[in-house]
């Protein structure tokens, strides 16, 4: 079991800085998120774009303020639980929660915080007749490990990165690969679409544009499918063991709207008159995934409730503790990693 | 300060002639949200990026669209419900030439 002062779920830009003002108060903070890294939607969206919002940053990359926010906490020590989705949560007597993620990691804190902006990354699947009957028998969304494909005949779907990506990797172990996407054009990194190309005139990738696949057959197990041209109309069946769509991902509330929370417009309603806790004392929900009057989904919106929302648990989990906010010029920062930051002292000396 | 009219067919199929400012730097994915024609988080997720589809809608009238980026063009070769009169309504910069467009929203990715 983990333990923690305050729980974050959603390891963005908003869950990252409450680390921040949550270690200032002292408060120990474990982040889970269902990507296998930290920064959300910056890091796995739009690690590349411009943010021209923050304040103090004239123009920011996303990825560079995510790996900002990593080296302003990290006197904090914050734990984390990647690549697993919270699922679960129970209320104990003394108030406090217990977190479990879909893989079975049970986490115990006095405080949640739901950081999850527009909710959990989940992969987008094709719209095909039967397709939940096949997911495990011969169809994936993602490849986890990618020896179970040796000696098979693998047909991934999709023109992004990940498709291109994969198709390369699979070409050494695989069987066959055969790879399908609904246009000519492929996005991706140029030395992607150029090796597919490379190993497509080498006979080791079997192109099929532009198609879709647009039926799965099969008795039990995923036996072939049928790839429409989608010019032609024609119509083909390839024999197949393993079919992966790698159409991308599509964010999810997922089961945090299960929890017993007061959901309005997909988001989770706050009183932002005070503190940003929901419905259920203890827990709290900032940046994109709450709402209330004049909410804006901005980062620096989210860093402002972070900040609120750590005081607010700060007397929570101390209620009979006096605290005042201290400025870090004046109190510096103190990390549990015995770190510590501070303004330089002025010299006191006379001028002759 | 200049409006257009625009038809937008919503989800349920229902007809909305809203007006739209031109000088307001809006595209049409953002017309559709401030009148509320879908539920917030179900259009515009990517923040009108042309990185997600939720704000794909079917072009009804035969208005002269701006071309389709690279961008727009990649995200609507993976977006599911395409028809050849698809475009990402955040890639529609509302001018006054686009005066009496008619556009459906296409249904929401389930």
């Amino acid at each position: 079991m983990i333990k923690t002062d305050i729980l974050i779920i959603g390891a963005g830009p908003t869950g990252l800085f409450a680390v921040f003002e949550a270690g200032l108060l002292q408060l120990k903070c474990h982040l889970i998120d269902a990507l296998p890294q930290a920064g959300g939607q910056c890091a796995e969206i739009y690690p590349k774009k411009p943010i021209y919002d923050i304040p103090g940053f004239p123009e920011v990359l996303a990825g560079d303020l995510v790996d900002n926010l990593m080296e302003q906490i990290k006197p904090f020590q914050p734990g984390f639980t990647l690549g697993e989705r919270a699922e679960t949560i129970e209320k104990l007597d003394d108030g406090s929660f217990i977190v479990t993620t879909n893989k079975g990691t049970k986490h115990h804190a006095p405080v949640v915080a739901i950081a999850g902006g527009l909710g959990s990354f989940e992969p987008r699947k094709p719209l095909l007749e039967n397709l939940e009957k096949y997911e495990d028998n011969g169809v994936a969304y993602m490849i986890k490990e990618p020896e179970i494909y040796r000696g098979k005949k693998v047909l991934i779907a999709g023109g992004g990165d990940s498709a291109l990506d994969w198709s390369i990797f699979l070409a050494d172990i695989a069987k066959e690969v055969t790879l399908v996407h609904r246009r000519n054009e492929f996005r991706g990194a140029l030395d992607s679409v150029e090796k597919v190309q490379q190993l497509k005139n080498e006979g080791k990738i079997n192109l099929m544009t532009p198609a879709e696949v647009v039926a799965l057959k099969g008795k039990d197990y995923l036996e072939k499918v049928t790839v429409k041209n989608t010019s032609t109309s024609e119509e083909t069946d390839v024999e197949i063991d393993d079919f992966i769509p790698l159409f991308g991902l599509s964010p999810k509330l997922g089961p945090i709207s299960n929890w017993g929370l007061e959901i309005e417009k997909n988001a989770i309603k706050v009183n932002n008159s005070l503190d940003y806790q929901t419905n259920i004392p203890g827990i709290y929900a900032i940046g994109d995934v709450n709402t209330y009057p004049g909410k804006l989904k901005l980062i620096l919106c989210g860093f402002h409730e972070a900040t609120l929302m750590c005081q607010s648990a700060y007397q929570k989990i101390y209620p009979d503790k006096k605290y005042v906010m201290k400025y870090t010029t004046v109190g510096g920062v103190t990390g549990f990693d015995g770190s510590k930051k501070e303004a330089p002292k002025a010299v006191v000396k006379a001028i002759d | 300060m200049s409006d257009i009219k625009l038809k937008i067919i919503d989800r349920d199929g229902e007809l909305h002639e809203v007006d739209a400012p031109t000088d307001m730097n809006m595209n049409l994915m953002e017309v559709v949200r401030s009148y509320e024609l879908a539920p917030e988080g179900t259009i515009g997720i990517c923040g009108g990026m042309a990185m997600c589809a939720s704000c794909q809608c079917y072009v009804k009238s035969n208005h002269q669209l701006p071309e389709k980026s690279d961008d727009e063009e990649a995200m609507l070769a993976e977006a599911f419900f395409v028809k050849d009169n698809s475009r990402l309504g955040c890639q529609i910069h509302i001018t006054e030439d686009l005066d009496g467009l008619e556009v459906e929203l296409a249904p929401e990715e389930a």
